[in-house]
């Protein structure tokens, strides 16, 4: 399961400061205290992107120094006192070796020529050199052994605590978050992927609906998975090294409890529990083993033997108790062959599978956020890295980290050789067609979107993190351990078996570890622990678990106490005079972060004036449940649900400036915005500005300081037939002032090939007598701000006939024979771009590249997709003189209109307040807000204010206005919903789908038409269509669509043996291949396809004989 | 075209209509009505939009000039009741702004003006713009959009269209020129639309010549001078001035001659000579019962625009009075509620327009109207001349 991420940036932002100090009209209950303040400034701390470049920094600072030191040494087979042996490892400044020189690089140059933005991984190595006796210990510092690439703002990027000035001399946009890599030259994020906790118990039902416990174990050396299985009343356990399953018994005895009733009383004394284990106990008993002995025995002949095992042969009688240590519950680690740790274990696992069966509710539910981890980038890179180092000698020579790394950024394939589990990867969870998983899930609040989702197939699968969900880093552990300690935690070691479940008493779980027992659980609070540490008590296992794991979704909430805020009306005020900050409200313990489990714990009040005394905490914000993309709907929930999913799917379609760098940008392959009077405007009724929403790649759109499309006044009503089916009626005159404008970029790159005999392309001067050669320069190439046509010539190359041979001297290279090979440009015929920018730069192999950048300004047309922010789209169905358009008293004349019937069924109401909020706002000059649930805290302007606003400035306050036909002058005879609606440009424009043609090329096997615009394709004649045709009976018409407009042929057909023959043309006769002879050979007309049929079936030994009769 | 007998009088008076109302309207109490005349109720569906306030009904016109002949009544349009009722007030005028009262007058005909004033009446506009240096960060489109918008203060009458194989020259277009440059370590230069400078000897850019020795051409010929004409003699062309153009960096350049010609808003919205002209129809409020007392004033208050007063009713008592319909925004908060919607009724007078014309700044607008006048009129010349 994937987290697809959106991101967002922690700058001020100007359009803060234009806030209205005004609040709408809407006082709550309870007078309570504005927390909005806290979320920009959460934005600001934390960034939308924050949990990306922590796990990176992790992996960078700590985690591949714990890889490298895991396995740090490597020994020769041959000679085990030659050793290699890495004592440290960091990694550099982004660098790159150019000519054996290193340079430092920015972000912005590999963008420009396709690099990856990486740094050297440099090694401290210590290995024993010489051989025959003379050993030498010797210490080599800095060894570059493979270039990671680098997360942008993370601790090794350049753009590292940079403020805005530094940089936009970096070429970089100071809105730009970070938080993804650049690889060859492409933009790449890596998402967050989803899967279930690794090192806990996990009770669930298998397919046979037995129930079973499992935990998959992960710890730096290996990883396992232990299922223990409750079949048929008894409980055998499932491991991969075991053949068999394994009664459980026995595994307890191998383990060295050979005391049955040491077992029961570790599972629990109640007779219950007794009884249910009775039947695996009498079990063990069947098999005869009773001893540790004998237990080790059984396994031993369960174990499965690798074909490959002879060399371990010697440790055979070992095997069994070694796969129960290292393999076996593998998180449990075993010390001085002390089993008794991972006895309990086992034990408290049986005791929840019994629980699971006494009472159904004890199940856990795999699909529960708090049972789940999200990978984030730093944890996926270090998956790969391990791997990568897994087998290292043989790697180290050949760049394997460097380009192994690069490749699975840039394809997205994160093969991880070393656990099997692994490999499968995304696709096969995608593959699982139960609803279950994509269902929403009651503990997503808060944590994950509910509405932004894709539609289809991965529905549900995908999702987005909320506005202020934080996902942790590992913590380090032995400082916790030794805090719950001295808390009173009773050591593990000390108790027996009988002590374990007393009434009254606690057990300790600290990261799926028994750590031991408390009897007296106290929650905690003191401050002094990481603030993301949590400690969350289940009463029902009578167990407090505490983790300080990675990957766990958690988010902040104000503390109360007996009900009441902490947060009070000076906070916020220091906070709004920048006196404090929002680490401050954390350290002072305003406000925490919980996790999925500690929220079960929590009573969690929505709203201040809602809380009781029984309630623990508070909301910051209702709004801060939805994702980034869905946070900018304003009234979404005014709207039907799924309205919502689709905005959010919209939204990312929507042109918008991409970044103030965004002019310099040559790697996007086409950047898309509009350019409306020089900046677009901002939403009249907007969510209030939380800080700047950016999302990287998919298409970075920014709402509040770079702006989407427009506020288009909106008309509602029908006009002119050309809007059913949502289409848009747009008004001319709206578009020649430069409504929905945009600019479409795309790249062009080539490269100046030199070849193996040392000749290389030439870039000529143009004669400048060609009509298309009129936009190159003397240098051969086009000039930046030249009006570039379909079929001119953009660089003016050619190429030497000869490649090949040896390497070619001086003089010889003088005479080389070119052939003109021409760059032509392949525009839209009828339309002029102009050509951007020309850069050139040389690529990996150092040959001369020319990229070119052609921008192509449009103007909306017929055909052009447009959406509202309610998941309203629609085509422009028709462009109107302004003249005809109705206008109101005021002499207002709508820039679109909208079919009314775009709202019964679709029940976007959202959108009718924002029409509403829109007309207020601009005739009273206020910003209006629409925030999700912002109505009682006051970040919603209600409808009734809004329309006591519209009345006082001389509106309807229903929004309707008395409108005139701009056609015959009379007023219409119904008064119209009229207002200005944010509307968005979507990237989809006729002009880039348009197409037909008559003759062209053909696929080279079939002789058929080819498919698809881009290679000039034919429109098919469908099954469907076939089918209407022959229901009319125009058979003609067929025979034309499908034989003489497709792939005829003329065909020879032996009439004596059926099979096809040819023409020879020495002897202008046809012959049959098969007789030998023409005698009985006609021709006749066939599609190429049915040829090709009849050969390919004689390929495989099937003779299809023709049988032609006179027709 | 057919125009209906009207005139701007009450058609029933207060009394008959309250009578009406009282007794709930029957054809069969109806009086006869004289040969020659419509009854009351038809007359007023004929004069008057009655605004409802769920929806405006009564809201077309008469298309037909025999549409009540059965009657005997012809409302076709005869000139001389027309010349007689139909009247201009001006309301408010100033340079880029009228408001006037056009009385007496069919809604197609006002509409007609309207249309023609939005995309008719010809202006001058920047068509095409030769772009010789442009270093800042707005792309040489956009910039020529941005210079076609601005209006440009020129009589459009004095010059004539450009077709399409004319060559530019003094008669049919205006040459300006555009160089701004913000010199390195200068704090962002705004460049502004009044840096726009007429070329009166047309363009001074070179063409590139195909022949070599062929005497160098510019991209216009003038004959003359502009400026030696009379109309432009002490009285030079201009734009309109305090509109941002561009913004120029440290450094960057714009060099740039604008060409402008003479075109029509249908074309392209840049050429339309008003940013926008309509019109309402006369607001008139009626009140239909005696509004006293509190009601009185709940009324006044409710009207954001002030549309009612209050008179004295005499022995102290308060009384609701139309002060000013005029000002009426039809917001229709008087007739909100079923008991309103009884004692007070909203109408808009069919042959009375306020109209208001709102200039780009090339011509004054009250000669936009009379240019709009005589467009209209060489149209029906046309047809016309084309029909017989």
């Amino acid at each position: 399961m994937v987290v697809v991420q959106g991101d967002s940036m922690s700058e001020e932002n100007v359009v803060d400061h234009l806030i209205d100090k005004q609040k709408p009209a809407a006082a709550p209950v309870k007078s309570a205290v504005d927390k909005f303040q806290l979320l920009p400034e959460f934005l600001k701390v934390r960034g939308l992107v924050k949990q990306h470049l922590d796990s990176f920094n992790y992996f960078i600072n700590t985690g591949i120094k714990k890889i490298v030191r895991a396995n740090d040494r490597i020994v020769s087979t041959v000679d085990p006192s030659l050793y290699l042996r890495f004592t440290d490892v960091r990694i550099g400044k982004p660098s790159m070796v150019v000519d054996a020189i290193s340079e430092q690089i920015t972000p912005h140059m590999c963008r420009l020529s396709d690099t990856t933005y990486a740094a050297p991984i440099l090694v401290n190595i210590e290995y024993i050199s010489g051989s025959h006796g003379r050993k030498e210990k010797m210490i080599k510092n800095d060894v570059v052994i493979g270039r990671m690439p680098i997360m942008l703002r993370s601790c090794c990027c350049v753009l590292y605590g940079k403020n805005e000035a530094e940089l936009a001399r970096l070429g970089e946009c100071p809105l730009d978050p970070g938080g993804y890599f650049v690889v060859k030259g492409t933009e790449k994020v890596i998402l967050i992927q989803e899967q279930l906790s690794k090192n806990r118990i996990i009770i669930d039902n298998d397919k046979k609906g037995n129930i079973n416990a499992s935990v998959t174990s992960s710890t730096e050396a290996t990883k396992s998975k232990t299922v223990i299985l409750m079949e048929k009343e008894k409980m055998y356990l499932c491991l991969n090294q075991f053949a068999k399953k394994i009664p459980i018994m026995v595994v307890m005895k191998a383990m060295g409890m050979e005391s049955d009733q040491e077992v029961v009383q570790m599972v629990g004394r109640d007779p219950r529990y007794s009884a249910l284990l009775l039947p695996s106990i009498e079990e063990c008993a069947n098999h005869g083993v009773y001893t540790q002995q004998q237990a080790l025995e059984y396994l031993e002949a369960m174990v499965k033997r690798s074909t490959y095992s002879s060399s371990s042969a010697e440790k055979q009688e070992n095997r069994a108790l070694a796969i129960l240590r290292d393999v076996f519950i593998a998180n449990v680690p075993v010390r001085k062959n002390n089993f008794r740790p991972k006895c309990i274990y086992v034990a408290v696992m049986l005791r929840r599978m019994m629980e699971a069966i006494l009472n159904k509710d004890a199940m856990d539910d795999k699909d529960y956020v708090g049972n789940k981890r999200l990978e984030l980038s730093g944890q996926l890179i270090s998956l790969l890295f391990e791997d990568f180092r897994f087998d290292f000698s043989q790697y180290i020579v050949r760049d394997s980290i460097t380009n192994g790394l690069e490749r699975a950024l840039s394809t997205g394939n994160w093969d991880v050789k070393r656990f099997r589990m692994n490999r499968k990867g995304v696709t096969q969870v995608l593959a699982r067609k139960v609803s279950g998983p994509r269902a929403l899930q009651p503990s997503q609040w808060g944590m994950l979107c509910p509405c932004d989702t894709p539609e289809g197939e991965a529905c549900g699968l995908v999702k987005n993190l909320a506005l202020m969900t934080h996902v942790t880093t590992d913590e380090e552990e032995s400082p916790l351990i030794s805090l719950c300690k001295c808390l009173g935690v009773e050591d593990l070691e000390l108790l027996s078996g009988e002590e374990l479940h007393t009434p009254n008493s606690f057990l300790v779980i600290f990261n799926g570890l028994i750590l031991g027992k408390h009897r007296r659980p106290q929650l905690r609070r003191a401050g002094k622990i990481g603030e993301f540490v949590s400690v969350f008590v289940n009463e029902k296992q009578r167990a407090v678990y505490i983790a300080s794991d990675g990957g766990r979704v958690c988010r902040p909430l104000v503390i109360a106490d007996k009900g009441v805020s902490r947060i009070k009306e000076h906070h916020m005020r220091e906070l709004m005079d920048g006196a404090r900050t929002f680490d401050d409200f954390l350290h002072e313990g305003l406000i925490e972060y919980l996790d999925v489990n500690e929220e079960n714990n929590a009573l969690i009040a929505l709203y201040e004036w809602e809380a009781t005394p029984e309630t623990t905490h508070i909301e910051i914000e209702p709004f801060t449940i939805l994702g980034v993309v869905a946070g900018l709907i304003p009234y979404p929930h005014h709207n039907q649900s799924p309205r919502n999913t689709y905005q959010c799917a919209m939204g990312k379609q929507a042109m918008g400036n991409i970044a103030y760098n965004q002019a310099s940008f040559m790697s996007l392959v086409s950047i898309i915005r509009n350019v409306l009077f020089l900046t677009s405007d901002l939403p009249v009724i907007a969510v209030r500005p939380y800080g700047l929403a950016t999302l990287p790649f998919a298409s970075r759109l920014d709402m509040i300081s770079l702006g989407l499309v427009r506020n288009a006044t909106v008309a509602v009503m029908s006009y002119s037939g050309y809007d059913i089916e949502d289409a848009i009626v747009m008004n001319k005159a709206s578009l020649d002032r430069g409504f929905g404008r945009c600019i479409v970029l795309k790249k062009y790159t080539c490269t100046n090939q030199k070849y193996e005999n040392g000749a290389s392309d030439r870039i000529l001067r143009p004669q400048k007598n060609e009509e298309r050669e009129r936009v190159l320069d003397d240098d051969g190439l086009a000039a930046p701000g030249e009006i570039i046509r379909h079929g001119d010539i953009y660089i003016n190359k050619e190429s030497p006939i000869e490649t090949r041979g040896p390497l070619k001297s001086a003089a010889a290279l003088a005479d080389v024979k070119y052939r003109p090979c021409a760059q032509i440009f392949k525009g839209t015929e009828g339309e002029s771009c102009v050509v951007d920018r020309v850069a050139l730069c040389s690529d990996k192999n150092n040959n001369l590249c020319i990229k070119y950048k052609i921008r192509h300004t449009r103007r909306p047309e017929v055909g052009d997709k447009f959406s509202s922010r309610h998941g309203q789209k629609g085509v422009c169905g028709t462009i109107i003189q302004q003249e005809d358009f109705p206008f109101s008293e005021r002499g207002i004349c709508p820039d679109l209109i909208m079919n009314p019937h775009g709202f019964p069924s679709r029940m976007t109401v959202g959108k009718m307040i924002e029409l509403l909020g829109g007309k207020a706002g601009v005739s009273c000059g206020r910003f209006h807000y629409g925030s999700a649930f912002g109505e009682p805290s006051g970040h919603a302007d209600r409808v009734e204010a809004i329309s006591e606003t519209l009345v006082k400035h001389g509106f309807s306050y229903n929004g309707k206005d008395f409108i005139y036909s701009g056609i015959t002058g009379c007023p219409l005879q119904a008064y119209i919903f009229m207002g200005p609606i944010y509307y968005q440009k979507l990237k989809h424009m006729v002009l880039d789908k348009m197409h037909a043609r008559g003759s062209g090329p053909r696929v080279m096997l079939t002789r058929q038409p080819t498919d698809g615009r881009a290679r000039n394709g034919g429109l098919r004649v469908g099954e469907m269509e076939k089918d209407c045709l022959v229901a009319y009976g125009t058979s003609m018409l067929l025979y034309e669509r499908l034989m003489v407009s497709s792939d005829q042929f003329e065909a020879q057909v032996c009439r004596a043996c059926g099979l096809l023959g040819y023409y020879n043309q020495k002897l202008k006769a046809a012959m049959c291949t098969t007789c030998k002879n023409g005698d009985k050979v006609s021709t006749m007309k066939l599609p190429y396809a049915c040829k090709l049929l009849i050969q390919e079936l004689q390929s495989m030994n099937i003779v299809p004989r023709l049988k032609l009769a006179e027709a | 075209m057919s125009e209906q007998e009207s005139s701007s009088d009450e058609i029933m008076s207060s009394e008959e209509e309250e009578q009406q109302q009282k007794e709930g309207f029957s054809y069969w109490n109806l009086k006869d009505v004289e040969r020659g005349q419509l009854p009351p109720h038809i007359r007023k569906q004929g004069a008057r939009v009655h605004c409802k306030p769920d929806a405006p009904t009564n809201t077309e016109t008469l298309q037909y000039s025999g549409s009540y002949a059965s009657m005997g009544v012809d409302n076709s349009l005869r000139l001389d009741p027309f010349r007689e009722n139909f009247r201009i007030k001006v309301i408010a005028l100033d340079k880029d702004k009228m408001e006037f009262d056009m009385i007496g007058i069919d809604a197609a005909v006002a509409n007609a003006f309207r249309r023609v004033l939005i995309s008719e009446v010809p202006t001058m506009a920047i068509e095409k713009v030769f772009i010789a240096n442009n270093t800042s960060v707005i792309q040489d489109e956009v910039l020529a959009h941005r210079l076609g918008l601005i209006p440009l203060k020129v009589d459009p009458r004095l010059f004539e269209y450009l077709s399409a194989n004319d060559t530019p020259n003094e008669k049919n277009t205006i040459v300006l020129k555009l160089h701004a440059r913000c010199n390195q370590g200068q704090p962002r230069h705004t460049v502004y639309s009044q840096e726009l400078k007429w070329l009166p000897n047309g363009s001074e850019f070179a063409k590139e010549s195909e022949k070599p020795d062929s005497k160098p051409s510019t991209y216009t010929s003038f004959s003359c001078s502009q400026d030696s004409q009379p109309e432009f003699a002490g009285n030079p062309i201009s734009t309109m001035e305090d509109i941002i153009v561009a913004k120029l960096g440290p450094g960057q350049e714009i060099e740039l001659e604008a060409h402008a010609v003479k075109g029509m808003g249908k074309t392209h919205a840049k050429w339309s000579p008003v940013g926008t002209a309509w019109y309402r129809m006369f607001p008139e409020v009626v009140l239909l019962d005696n509004i006293e007392g509190e009601d009185a004033e709940e009324l006044m208050r409710k009207c954001p625009s002030g549309v009612f007063d209050i008179e004295d009713a005499g022995n102290g008592k308060k009384r609701t009075k139309v002060a000013d319909s005029r000002a009426c925004t039809l917001c229709r908060e008087c007739i909100r509620g079923d008991e309103w919607e009884k004692r007070v009724s909203l109408h808009r007078v069919k042959d009375h327009f306020i109209f208001t014309i709102e200039s780009t700044g090339a011509l004054p607008p009250e000669v936009l109207f009379t240019e709009a006048v005589k467009i209209l009129e060489a149209k029906c010349e046309r047809v016309i001349t084309e029909l017989s």
